[in-house]
């Protein structure tokens, strides 16, 4: 079955990409960024870029999309992408969420890889935009030396280019590489390249011809906490008596240096900033408002060290792991609370009911591997269907849960190399007939109803053989 | 004075009344029932709310272990379970080791709740298995009291067992250890036999075995049961109380609980090889021979039977002879006298601590003392006497076994701590039957001293436990005789019949009333005392419910002036075992730290609290107590890549590893001559000061436990032992710190890998580098 599918589709694709790459091959020439700036920050294990092009159409056709290029090792980390367009200047400026998709260009030299920006509004001939690009990488940042001693902090290694890879001919362009403390071992030189204080500034540099490249390679000192959850899944499960109860699995690493050697407690609670600087005690999650019953243990019982603050607008959970994590150490964990249903569920016709629930990992700063969210439905409820700002794995399972005799649904939403930046709302519509919330009790009390009825009649019955 | 009459005048209301009281009585203590079971439930809660729901302490986590692996794997597996994860390198097969009526309790209630979709873990459920069965527990000694002397003592046994300190240690929720469901079985057997005895229905006599079955599979203590009630039907002989209604009871049992008992695997060809049964096997073939001579004279006449007697006796007197000698040389023929080593500790208390330390160290088989009875069993201490010579007034077939009973569980709750359990139960009966009976005469005293009140308060509490107990004794008499006609009524007419019983005998009981009388006010008074005395009862519970038995020892707390503060150390340790370490490697503890290693870490140990081989954990004490070298030999050469010890000194924990070490010393030097024990003490005392000898200060056991502990307060001073240590600057050669919590409780230290070995080095030279630290290594030209 999926064989003639695969190919069908892949037919079209060529097709299309075709149709696209005639009606492009001109604008991508046309085009011509005149200044780029572009700001990479390491101050924590999740590099954040951010790419201000000024974009110029010198062709003649309008043009619709502007195509920005990764080298394939940065595709692999890169977690995700967006762009905005903006209006108007200085005070009155406005940003225009703009709609970016991952495309394949075929002349595309060393694997380099694209993503096409969508415009607003096409690109006139002899107009120019300025688009404001964030991306952010996961597990770039290598540590080096890879193994570390207790007392030691933690050097990684950061690798870009200087240049900013572009199919479109750049007139001016500037990199600054923000470290997170001054202590920078070593960062290559192409000229003309400045440090000044934490900022290491690369450019800037005049007419680079389309792909033009130039390795560079930062060594600097970065003890921020390396958190990546392994594994993450979040189930959200609804009950329409009023209650969200929503679990998280956590499998939590230290993905930084690994640690080497002895662990010396005496050493690590006399000067605890200098002896574990690469480690990490604590975690902040943030929960949203008027959460209850929070829950933090793991399979072998409660952890006790954890704190919860409230407010009426959101709600700091921050966990202690059993164990400061020291780079390679792990800790799975389990964290567990009920939401008020009406915060989260709400109508949108007859029948007809939407979750709007928080994607991504409520810890901060941390990158989670691999995420798996999965939606709970109440027993009854049919046509669910999800609506996720950027793309997941969907699939259906069904959960049998408190004497459950169809069983739930359940949404399973999954997606990889999660960033905080994923922290965005989705939905889950489904439709759901109040009258299922009935069936459970009615089920206990008829079965109690029975129960009492074969007692009254076993006590009134003479079962005796000899009278 | 007018009592006479007034009860003659009662006599017609007394009968239409009666009925409908019987029905009243029946709801009532059915709820009254449904309560205790509620109290006896969430009276061990304490645990879970003060702390969490948790597994507790050892055993527990082995056992929870092992009912992850039933409910993860199904029965068949189980049986055939060879754990390689314990006592490595020889492991266990678990499945023939242990005795599974608790994990197959429990693994049924899981599988039960998971088929109704009830998603409950396998740990919430092991975590409350104790106090449910707890619950049963009291309702089956109700059973078995109301069998005794009626449903008001029934009722005040349960109440009391519902909430004996001794039992609620054993069964707080996440104590899911074998007494948990085997008190409730050896209840509940003792109920079956009783009532078996009191009807002669061979259906209760098959239940019986069956409830015997299930204690065999709960519990090693079900030796208890199968010695007491033979000793039991001895005492019945001998007093000549022998019926067919005792041989119903008595010969199904052995014959159905043996073959029974026979299936469990832990117990096997034990149920007839072994010491322990022969009793019960010696009592069976008396009680035949009994039957057989109570038959023969049935069909003699006395004066032929007085021959035959003779005649028996003298050739039965050389047979038996013959077979006691063949017996006694088939016993005498094994080393241990065909006893286990726990059971002969009970016949003689001095054995253990003489031939087999590793029974003697374990703090639960150590002879308790005067206190902790006060605390196990409190006032019931007191009313034990009473509730023997209630049990005496009149002494049936029932009540004497309640009198053995509580003789012999003394007896033995005098040698183990531990079998204050069995106690318990006892001390909770007899007490109930004497408060029961105590209540009953004060209040019909009052009754009796109360004219007005005499005619119209029939349906007072007491009045009618104590109708309903002797309308339950009448019937009990005539059923014992339409016994001999084999004449079984049906329920209904039982009924009528015990109605029938109870008319003729109010005048009788009228004219003992009247000789029972105390005055007024005694009684008043006598009955607000055991009022106090049973309220005084009920505070200590919740006492030692709350406060004294519900810390799961896992986790300590302690509270302070700064409110409270936790200790998790074990938890924590044994987390970064789990996550930090690969899973296949060995780790090496004290035998204490097994299960818990096991269960919470998933890794492999050496020793665990499954005591079964001496050898190995002598192998370990000796490393324990051996200087580095030695010891990081005898490790490495059983695999072992982590050493794991408890560590006190700081917060001031007083059970941990240095407080245990002499009995390491002991059980290591117990297999190999070269540790001695006195090595280890000064002057006969064991100390870690300055005064302590150099072999302490130098076993890897001092070395662990105090690495580097000088660093944190500058003088090295020990909590626990309140002194400073004796050796406080040192480093270690063969072994390095990999984690230490955060109270300093549980140290783990790696074994350092062992060094390249050197061509051309002679032995000696080899043997010296090795024992040099790392630092100097740069200087040898060939590294």
């Amino acid at each position: 079955m999926e064989g003639p599918i695969r190919a069908r589709e892949a037919l079209a694709l060529t097709l299309l990409s075709l149709l696209f790459f005639l009606s492009r091959s001109s604008a991508l020439h046309d085009l011509l960024i005149s200044n780029a700036e572009r700001r990479i920050d390491l101050s924590s294990h999740i590099v954040k870029v951010y790419l201000t092009l000024k974009v110029e159409n010198a062709g003649s056709s309008p043009a619709s999309e502007v195509v920005l290029a990764f080298p394939p090792s940065q595709v692999d980390h890169l977690a995700t992408v967006e762009a905005l367009a903006t209006k108007g200047k200085r005070k009155k400026t406005t940003f225009v969420r703009l709609e970016v998709k991952p495309t394949e260009l075929p002349d595309a030299p060393n694997d380099t890889k694209y993503f096409t920006i969508y415009l607003a509004n096409p690109l006139n001939s002899g107009e120019s935009i300025t688009l404001e690009v964030l991306y952010m990488l996961t597990h770039s940042l290598e540590p080096f030396p890879a193994e570390i001693g207790q007392s030691e902090s933690q050097l990684v290694y950061y690798r870009d280019s200087a240049l900013v890879l572009s199919p479109y001919h750049i007139k001016q362009q500037t990199t600054f590489i923000k470290t997170p403390s001054t202590k920078v071992e070593s960062f290559a030189r192409v000229e003309p390249t400045n440090r000044a204080g934490t900022e290491i500034k690369y450019g800037p540099y005049e007419d680079r011809t389309p792909y033009s490249f130039s390795p560079i390679l930062v060594h600097f000192e970065n003890n921020s906490p390396f958190a990546v959850v392994e594994e993450l899944v979040r189930e959200v499960e609804i009950s329409h008596w009023g209650n969200l109860q929503v679990t998280e699995q956590y499998k939590l690493v230290h993905a930084g240096a690994r640690h080497k050697g002895v662990f010396s407690r005496v050493d690590y609670q006399s000067r605890p900033s200098f002896n574990g600087v690469s480690s990490f005690r604590y975690l902040l999650a943030r929960l949203p408002p008027r959460v209850h019953s929070v829950y933090y243990r793991d399979e072998i019982g409660n952890i006790s060290s954890s704190h919860l603050r409230t407010d009426s607008r959101k709600s700091e959970l921050e966990i202690e792991p059993r164990y400061p994590l020291f780079g390679g150490w792990k800790a799975t964990f389990v964290v567990g609370y009920g939401l008020p249903l009406q915060d989260f569920l709400f109508e949108s016709s007859e029948d007809r009911r939407y979750l709007n629930f928080t994607f991504g990992c409520p810890l901060i700063e941390t990158v989670v591997d691999k995420l798996t969210f999965k939606v709970v439905l109440p027993e009854g409820s049919k046509d669910p269907s999800a609506v996720v700002p950027f793309p997941v794995d969907q699939h259906l399972e069904t959960k049998y849960s408190y004497l459950d005799i169809v069983g739930r649904t359940v949404v399973v939403l999954e997606k990889k190399n999660v960033v905080p930046g994923h922290n965005s709302h989705f939905q889950v519509y489904y439709t759901f007939k109040p009258i299922f919330m009935l069936a459970e009790p009615l089920m206990l009390a008829s079965a109690f109803f029975l129960f009492f009825i074969a007692c009254i009649a076993y006590l009134h019955i003479d079962l005796s053989i000899r009278k | 004075m007018s009592a006479p009459e007034a009860s003659s005048a009662a006599v017609p209301t007394l009968t239409t009344n009666n009925t409908l009281r019987n029905a009243f009585g029946g709801v009532l203590s059915f709820f009254i029932l449904l309560l205790i079971g509620v109290l006896a439930f969430s009276i061990r809660l304490f645990s879970v709310i003060k702390y969490e729901s948790v597994i507790h302490e050892f055993d527990p986590y082995f056992n929870y272990r092992v009912t992850q692996f039933l409910t993860k794997n199904g029965i068949y597996e189980f049986w055939n379970w060879f754990d390689d994860r314990t006592w490595y390198p020889l492991g266990r097969v678990i499945g023939g080791t242990v005795y599974p009526g608790l994990t197959l309790t429990a693994g049924t209630i899981w599988w039960l709740l998971n088929s109704l979709n009830i998603p409950l873990s396998v740990e919430t459920v092991c975590v409350f298995t104790a106090p449910i069965f707890s619950a049963f527990a009291s309702w089956a000694t109700y059973l078995l009291t109301k069998e005794v002397k009626g449903a008001g003592a029934g009722l005040t046994a349960a109440v009391l067992l519902a909430m004996v300190p001794s039992y609620i240690s054993r069964s707080v929720a996440g104590s899911y250890d074998n007494e948990a469901v085997a008190i409730f079985a050896l209840i509940f057997t003792f109920y079956l036999y009783i009532k078996t005895l009191n009807t002669g229905s061979l259906f209760y006599a098959t239940l019986n075995s069956i409830a015997y079955f299930y204690m065999v599979c709960s519990w090693g203590g079900y030796t208890f049961i199968i010695n007491l009630i033979p000793m039991h039907v001895l005492l019945c002989i001998v007093t000549g109380r022998y019926s067919s209604r005792l041989y119903i009871a008595y010969a199904p049992l052995v014959v159905l609980g043996t073959l029974l008992a026979a299936l469990v695997p832990v117990v096997g060809f034990n149920a007839v090889m072994t010491s322990e049964h022969f009793a019960s096997f010696l009592v069976f073939i008396i009680i035949h021979v009994v039957a057989l001579v109570y038959y023969i004279k049935g069909i003699l006449s006395p004066k032929m039977f007085k021959v035959a007697v003779t005649l028996v006796v003298s050739v039965g007197l050389a047979v038996c002879c013959a077979v006691i000698a063949v017996l006694i040389a088939l016993v005498a023929s094994s080393p241990t006298k065909g006893w286990s080593g726990r059971s002969l500790s009970l016949l003689d208390p001095t054995y253990a601590s003489k031939y087999i330390p590793i029974i003697a160290s374990v703090s639960e088989h150590q002879p308790p003392t005067w206190p902790s009875y006060f605390m196990d069993i409190n006032v019931l201490a007191f009313l034990v006497p009473a509730g023997i010579i209630a049990c005496f007034l009149p002494l049936s077939d029932a009540s004497s076994f309640v009198v053995l009973y509580i003789v012999t569980s003394v007896y033995f709750s005098g040698v183990m701590v531990r079998l204050m359990l069995v106690l318990a139960p006892a001390a909770c009966i007899t007490s109930g039957i004497a408060l029961s009976q105590a209540f009953d005469v004060f209040t019909r005293s009052i009754k009796f001293q109360l004219p007005g009140v005499s005619s119209k308060t029939e349906v007072d509490a007491g009045e009618t436990s104590s109708a309903t107990k002797e309308a339950q004794n009448d019937a009990v008499k005539t059923e014992k005789a339409e016994e001999t006609s084999k004449d079984r009524p049906s329920r209904k007419s039982k009924k009528k019949e015990r109605e029938h019983v109870e008319k003729p005998s109010t005048k009788t009981k009228a004219e003992k009333k009247r000789l029972l009388a105390l005055p007024l006010e005694a009684s008043v008074i006598s009955l607000l005392l055991l009022v106090f005395l049973g309220a005084f009862y009920v505070v200590h519970c919740v006492w030692a419910a709350a406060e004294a038995y519900s810390a799961p020892s896992i986790v300590l707390t302690s509270h302070s002036h700064d409110g409270l503060h936790v200790f998790d150390d074990f938890r924590e340790a044994y987390a970064w075992l789990r996550h930090n370490t690969d899973v296949d490697d060995k780790v090496a503890s004290w035998w204490d730290y097994g299960y818990q290693t096991t269960a919470m870490a998933n890794r492999t140990v050496i020793v665990d609290n499954n005591t079964w081989n001496n050898t190995h954990i002598a192998t370990v004490g000796t490393a324990m107590s051996s200087p580095e070298k030695a010891a990081w030999e005898i490790f490495h050469s059983l695999d072992v890549k982590y050493v794991l010890v408890v560590f006190g000194g700081l917060v001031g924990y007083p059970s941990d590893d240095i407080n245990k070490f002499l009995w390491m010393v002991r059980i290591g030097g117990g297999v190999f001559p070269h540790i001695k024990e006195p090595d280890y003490l000064r002057d006969g005392q064991y100390r870690i000061d300055s005064q302590a000898t150099p072999t302490m200060l130098n076993c890897l056991m001092y070395k662990l436990s105090y690495y580097r502990f000088v660093e944190t307060d500058g003088k090295g001073f020990d909590r626990v032992r309140r002194t400073e240590i004796g050796k406080k600057y040192f480093k270690l050669t063969h072994f390095e710190e990999v984690f230490t919590t955060h109270h300093w409780m549980v140290r783990i230290y790696k074994l350092k890998p062992q060094k390249n070995r050197i061509r051309g080095k002679t032995k000696k030279s080899k043997s010296k580098t090795s024992s040099k630290s790392s630092g100097t290594r740069k200087k040898n030209p060939w590294l």
